[in-house]
């Protein structure tokens, strides 16, 4: 077997100077009518060739994004990924590379976090960023629990217009910890009224910007509303992107902000690995979840970098721990973080003029076929339309002419009828005008 | 001197004392300033599209107008920054990395080349499930392959890491006891285990009871069986255990568990001394966690992603969370709602993520594991427990082995043998820096004293085992020779001297801010 470095020799050498004669020897505290007798029933060792056959044929039973005109979103987006990224990201030194527990010989990772923190921070406008969680929707959860930590109240009032699959992690995490939720049915276009759903027992508010539907909105008033009962905003974000063009959750009163950072640097991956992002207040660091990278100096005096505050963590703290997470996303940070860096502020920008311009000729080139009707006025690079006929036959539709054209909300809002005929468009900057020409042709051919 | 005037004498002489460089690069050793530092917000390293003139806008009054703080840099000055960062790591790819626990072995780069086919890194989560067959398929075969390692019935695929995958496992076991109508409220944890054990148990609701270990450095079966009760939902056991040994009592554990009506949870993060090897089905397992990260091979990447699949008894089985993977007829579906679950008789406790679970991992994993083939899993794990205990048998006579072997795939030692010496195991850690070694995991298990776990994994050769047992007697013999300054000054070659953490937690100082390189830059003056 390729990876495995001893002869026969070698093992028969080094059972001699351990002692024994054979190596079942070594494993005799097993009980011994459980020591399996021959191999599991499972093919044998193979070659890379043929192992690199079968899974590409499992591969080319799927179709790419990148090989028909795609639109899907909500909570994952298609963007270019610069080679140079992925490239970095494996270089033998951070590819494999575990966890910085020896900061000497890990200064690249560490300043790597440091830089990531700081980008986060900024991005988000808030004064402080942890390392990284495992994606978008978890962090969410962990910064309902730090809400209800750093306020001691244990009520949470969740927008009807949050990404499905996040409530339910919100939810999940939340079964046993004596939380209460307050749900909010969505709305697709109305406002939703959740200053007034904000009482002095509220531990925090969660509202999503731009929201599952596309919907991008201030707020400015739902923080306020927060503020004055003493409870947090928590605003999530599930395409980063956005902030390269959208006023920060931070300028807009968010005291915790949570997002899915696999816009930037990270590819689709059918829904994994991707790197959740969590900033928040000074004042509540000792509060936050997941590791940290500080500065520090070494015994000369030099700057470098060290994992800090882990008397937060699960390994210091155990069951007092702010969260149970180790392995985080470190990696997934690291593209994120070398993406940022080659955008820069001016590419960033830019990059989400891109996005929106998109998004605003195809919503407009849509809403022209008959019948169909754009539910949100106000967005990013995501929106809304109505369509004179259910969603999911549209959907079916429009993969038989090979283009994937959006979600279909009755997949995201199972059984909830006025979700019936609504999909949801993602517009990004891999998108081309003969995209756009086909959808519409594609579109009215099913529609007529 | 040739006649180019270029010397052909070797230089001879040493540096003097206290030569430093006027860059503060040492050869290959290059400094490297923050982003915050050598980029500006006007520097770009992408080619973007103009935008149309034409363009419109449409959020609103929302206009991000401040000065968000984010520098760029062009593409060959990123690429030298991340370069020279990159240079300051070690890895596992560069040499062993004996840290216990965390299973560094090789990661062989087809996986890699596999996880990149369009196929499986160009699908998105919500795509129709007609577009993305193969891709379910990939998790079916992988869930296949895990369950068949395990001997377990059935495999949660979702939970992003092993923390998450403890969660995962022991959300299921309350769901599964509130549906007896018997939540119970405390869960068992050796004093050896994790602590994201402890972490996890807290956050399901229950409280912690903590269990001690014997002498011999395995639980205490006496003391777990004063402890059991109606009132115990799960005991969370590591096995093979933190100190490397296999609990010899696990089958007789499992049933004083079950005896009470409790489950048993067990951290797989040791999973690859046994694979191949014994089943945890047959020992009498509710639920396991699998890193993927360490047992599997896929890369830690400095710090993650993971994936922690978890596999469940029948028990446990049905309260498995959404979404998973349906096979009818050949065809693959998701069940991401819990009446498309209830259709198919689960009862899921929730969701644990947006999506489907690390698809990039399972592709990784997947492809480790049909390289190796059945065949190639035991001896897989034959190895990582040979090399640990060859490990042990050439440095118990000069460290202080904490148990009687033998162990499993990891060795543990204790400060003992560095009594009196002035060196702690911190002192020796850094040291094995200065050798060109990583060093072991220090200080965990805590129920040794200055803990050293070394786990070599399959993948270290005799040779580099040889290497690395003469440079750690070398080093052992000179810590007891009283040659201190060696040690407690170390690492003096790495690229940074022992790097403060008291003072970092004291004045967290957790980003760049403008001001902060203001007093660093008046102060180098
Ligand atoms: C014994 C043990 N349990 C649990 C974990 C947690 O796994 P992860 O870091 O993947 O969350 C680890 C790894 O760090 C471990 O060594």
């Amino acid at each position: 077997m390729r990876y495995l470095p001893h002869t026969p020799e070698d093992r028969a050498e080094m059972l001699a100077r351990i002692g024994v004669g054979e190596i079942n020897e070594l494993f005799k505290d097993v009980p011994a009518g459980a020591l399996l007798k021959g191999h599991l029933d499972l093919p044998s060792a193979t070659s890379e060739m043929s192992v690199e056959r079968q899974l590409a044929a499992m591969a080319a039973k799927n179709t790419a994004a990148g090989s028909v005109p795609f639109f899907i979103g909500c909570g994952a987006y298609r963007h270019h990924v610069p080679a140079t990224v992925d490239h970095l990201i494996q270089r033998s030194e951070f590819l494999t590379a575990y966890t910085p527990y020896q900061p000497e010989i890990s200064q690249g990772t560490l300043q790597v976090l440091f830089e990531f923190q700081t980008q986060v921070a900024a991005l988000t406008g808030m004064e402080v960023a942890n390392a990284s969680m495992y994606d978008g929707s978890t962090a969410t959860a962990e910064a309902v629990a730090m809400a209800a930590r750093v306020t001691r109240r244990q009520r949470t009032v969740l927008s009807g217009n949050l990404h499905p699959h996040y409530r339910d992690v919100i939810l999940t995490n939340g079964t046993y910890t004596g939380e209460s939720f307050v749900k909010n049915d969505p709305q697709v276009a109305g406002e939703e009224d959740l200053a007034s759903q904000i009482d002095d027992k509220t531990a925090a508010v969660v509202v999503q910007n731009p929201d599952v539907f596309g919907n991008l909105r201030d707020l400015t008033p739902i923080a306020e509303a927060a503020h004055a009962k003493g409870a947090l905003l928590i605003v999530v974000v599930t395409e980063t992107v956005s902030l390269g063009m959208v006023k920060s959750p931070g300028a807009m009163g968010a005291d915790i902000v949570v997002a899915e950072g696999q816009s930037i640097g990270n590819g689709l991956n059918f829904g994994g690995p991707y790197v959740g992002l969590f900033a928040t207040r000074q004042k509540y660091v000792r509060q936050m979840p997941g590791r940290l990278c500080g500065e520090t100096t070494d015994a000369d005096g030099k700057r470098g970098y060290v994992l800090t505050l882990s008397t937060r963590e699960q390994h210091i703290r155990r069951e007092k721990a702010t969260s149970n997470i180790c392995t985080n996303s470190g990696l997934c940070a690291l593209a994120f973080s070398i993406h940022m860096t080659l955008l820069g502020e001016k590419g960033l920008r830019q990059l989400a003029a891109l996005n929106h311009a998109g998004a605003v000729t195809l919503a407009d080139t849509l809403s022209e076929v008959t019948g169909v009707e754009l539910m949100t006025p106000c967005f990013f690079n995501e929106f809304t339309l109505r369509l004179p006929k259910d969603a999911q036959s549209l959907v079916e539709a429009l993969t038989e002419k090979g283009i994937l054209g959006g979600v279909r909300m009755s997949r995201l809002f199972p059984g909830e009828g006025a979700m019936d005929n609504l999909i949801t468009v993602a517009v990004t900057e891999t998108n081309t005008a003969e995209d756009f020409a086909a959808y519409r042709k594609a579109l009215e051919e099913v529609l007529s | 001197m040739n006649r180019q005037g270029r010397p052909t004498q070797p230089a001879t002489r040493a540096a003097p004392e206290g030569l430093s460089t006027f860059s503060g690069n040492k050869g290959l050793q290059l400094e490297e300033a923050l982003i915050f530092e050598i980029g500006s917000s006007q520097t770009t390293g992408v080619d973007l599209a103009e935008l149309p003139a034409s363009a419109k806008s449409r959020i609103g009054d929302l206009a991000r107008t401040e000065e968000i703080g984010l520098p760029g840099l062009t593409e060959p000055e990123c690429m030298r920054h991340y370069v020279r960062l990159s240079q300051k790591n070690y890895a596992i790819d560069a040499g062993i990395y004996p840290l216990g626990s965390c299973t560094m072995k090789h990661n062989p780069r087809l996986n890699e080349k596999m996880a990149r086919l369009p196929g499986f890194a160009d699908i998105h989560p919500m795509q129709p499930q007609s577009t993305v067959q193969g891709a379910l398929e990939l998790i079916d075969t992988l869930a296949h392959w895990l369950k068949v390692i395990t001997g377990m019935p059935a495999v949660a695929m979702s939970p992003k890491a092993g923390a998450h995958g403890e969660y995962c496992g022991l959300m299921a076991i309350r769901a599964c006891l509130e549906a007896r109508g018997d939540a119970r409220a405390r869960v068992l944890v050796p004093e050896s285990a994790h602590g994201t054990n402890p972490a996890t148990a807290a956050a399901c609701g229950y409280s912690v009871d903590t269990i001690p270990a014997t002498e011999e450095g395995r639980v205490d079966l006496a003391a777990l069986k004063a402890k059991l009760g109606d009132d115990v939902a799960a005991i969370m056991l590591t096995n093979p255990n933190t100190c490397g040994l296999f609990e010899r009592d696990i089958i007789e554990i499992s049933e004083a568990v079950h005896g009470v009506g409790g489950l048993v949870y067990c951290d797989g993060a040791n999973l690859n001394a046994i694979m191949g090897k014994v089943r945890p089905g047959d020992l009498g397992i509710d639920a396991m966690h699998i890193n993927l990260h360490k047992t599997f091979s896929t890369p830690h990447g400095g710090g993650g992603p993971g994936a922690g699949p978890v596999v469940l008894s029948e028990t446990l089985a049905p309260f498995a969370p959404l979404p998973f993977v349906v096979v009818t007829d050949g065809a693959y579906s998701l069940a991401e709602y819990a009446p498309e679950a209830e259709a198919q008789g689960a009862k899921p406790f929730g969701r644990l993520t947006a999506f489907h679970g690390q698809m990039g991992m399972f592709v990784r994993a997947l492809s480790f594991m049909m390289s190796h083939g059945s065949d190639g899993i035991t001896q897989a794990a034959e190895d990582a427990v040979l090399n640990a205990n060859y490990i042990m048998a050439s440095l118990k006579d000069i460290m202080s082995a904490s148990f009687e072997g033998p162990c499993m795939h990891e060795a543990l030692f204790d400060d003992r043998f560095l009594k009196d010496t002035g060196v702690t195991t911190l002192d020796m850690a850094k040291a094995m820096i200065d050798e060109g070694m990583h060093p072991m995991t220090m200080y965990f298990p805590l129920v040794v004293h200055g803990a050293m776990l070394i786990e070599p994994t399959e993948s270290e050769s005799k040779q580099t085992l040889d290497a690395f047992i003469s440079t750690m007697r070398q080093l052992v013999e000179a810590a007891k020779a009283g040659e201190t300054e060696r040690f407690t000054g170390a690492p003096h070659f790495a690229p940074m001297k022992r790097l403060d953490e008291t003072a970092a937690a004291r004045k967290p100082v957790l980003r760049w801010t403008p001001e902060e390189n203001a007093s660093h830059s008046a102060a180098a003056e």
